[in-house]
């Protein structure tokens, strides 16, 4: 293995050729991140820069040639280790591709980013059974990692195995614990969770629960959910007043100091020197 | 169950990590199911969110989330077997029980369920009735099996 020293940081290099380009990495570093560096695309759904790698799409799925050997992996969670070298576009990673694009376009043959990205990838149609109605879900766990992982309320989860696995809620009923800070629907790379503001609530009907929208401390207009908002707040009493104002009303707090602050500075500098 | 009993079994994997899918087999086996109110019992003791606690009780064939028959029955669909004539058995099975397969009697007796191969493809077709194996079965002897079981029952009750 070649590693290189750099001098000041003394972190091991290891050297890898994507697609004929050469990268030098951290010991690590994923494919998915190596190839990022190099702007070279390789397309990815299940994959969150907010979360660990979970490889259930297998979109991002590359050409790994290491030590004379070929192999299919994902590269989102492949972790560079050794001198290897990595085809993002071959005949063999393309077909591949194509196959799963036309799993997941039965899966769900309304999702128009699912059609999006099947059609960049040169796929029009499916020789698989296509689900008949249903959800736009393809099973990537975003939700659930997000859910869990970042904001650390575990609302939804996995339920069921085999073809009857879903991402739903305890007992399928409303969540209890939902904060609906709408994470979910924010990562969901098919737009199958939706989150809406109506009538002063916040409803996201994937999951079939809706959580009122607190007034803004300032303007008066509902603006997040109470829930999300007594989350962030936990054990926060400084970021009560800040997080209890909405957006807007807070910038123009935030002016309104700086404009006080600004215009004080300008009568002491007057004040000590004559001029501002 | 009563939730002392339950907390009893909890207390008995006290401090074990990854002591959920034991608490939920102890109490498969004290109900039969694992009711809601149990599994809320179960997330809050263990500090396991609800959401996690009933995704393992429903990825799991063990763990069923409504209530099964005093009588478990499990007919083997797997290849073997199903080249063998289970679909047959199975067929007389849900007409002499009056239900589908997946389903339990209104009297609470029997629940029916099919499975994909239980390891025994040599005594194929399988039927796994309350544990015990009976292999190459018929449709002509799931009359007779039924019946066992019901007087087994029956006998359990009289005992008790």
């Amino acid at each position: 293995m070649r590693t290189i020293w750099y001098e000041e940081t003394l972190i091991a290099m290891i050297r890898i050729e994507i697609d004929g380009q050469a990268v030098d990495v951290e010991r690590d570093t994923t494919i998915l991140q190596a190839a990022r560096q190099l702007a070279i695309d390789i397309p990815a759904l299940c994959h969150h820069a907010a979360v660990k790698p979970y490889s259930a799409c297998r979109i991002c799925t590359v050409e790994v040639i290491r030590r004379g050997r070929s192999q299919l992996t994902a590269s989102c969670s492949y972790p560079i280790r050794e001198e290897i070298q990595v085809l993002t576009n071959s005949e063999r990673v393309i077909h591949a591709r194509r196959v799963l694009m036309e799993l997941l376009l039965a899966q769900c043959p309304e999702s128009k980013d699912i059609r999006d990205l099947a059609h960049r990838l040169g796929v029009e149609n499916t020789r698989f059974r296509t689900r008949g109605e249903g959800s736009n879900c393809i099973l990537c766990g975003l939700c659930v990692r997000v859910c869990r992982d970042v904001i650390g309320v575990s609302a939804i989860s996995f339920v069921n195995r085999g073809w009857k696995r879903e991402v739903k809620t305890p007992f399928d009923a409303p969540s209890e614990v939902c904060i609906a800070c709408r994470a979910c629907a924010h990562v969901c790379p098919t737009g199958a969770i939706q989150a809406e503001d109506i009538s002063g609530n916040r409803m996201l009907s994937f999951w079939q629960t809706s959580r009122e929208l607190q007034a803004c401390a300032s303007c008066g207009r509902p603006f997040a959910p109470g829930a999300e908002v007594q989350h962030l707040t936990r054990g926060r009493d400084d970021l009560r007043e800040s997080l209890g104002i909405c957006p807007q009303c807070r910038r123009t707090e935030t002016g309104g100091r700086l404009e006080r602050w600004t215009t004080s500075a300008q009568s002491r500098a007057i004040k000590d020197h004559g001029t501002p | 169950m009563e939730s002392e009993e339950l907390q009893g079994i909890i207390d008995h994997y006290a401090g074990e990590k990854g002591a959920l899918i034991s608490v939920l087999q102890d109490l498969q086996g004290v109900c039969n199911y694992l009711p809601e109110p149990a599994l809320r019992q179960v997330s809050d003791a263990l500090h396991v969110p609800l959401s996690q606690v009933y995704s393992v009780a429903s990825f799991y064939n063990a763990f069923s989330l409504k209530p099964r028959g005093r009588h478990h029955i499990c007919v083997c669909l797997g290849t073997a077997c199903h080249v063998r004539g289970a679909p047959r058995v199975l067929q007389e099975m849900e007409r002499q029980l009056g239900i589908r397969a997946g389903d339990t009697t209104e009297d609470m007796n029997f629940t029916l369920e099919s499975v994909n191969c239980v390891g025994a493809c040599a005594l194929g077709p399988v039927v796994v009735a309350d544990g015990g194996y009976s292999g190459q079965m018929t449709a002509r002897k799931v009359s007779p099996l039924l019946k066992t079981l019901g007087t087994s029952h029956e006998e359990n009750q009289n005992d008790s």
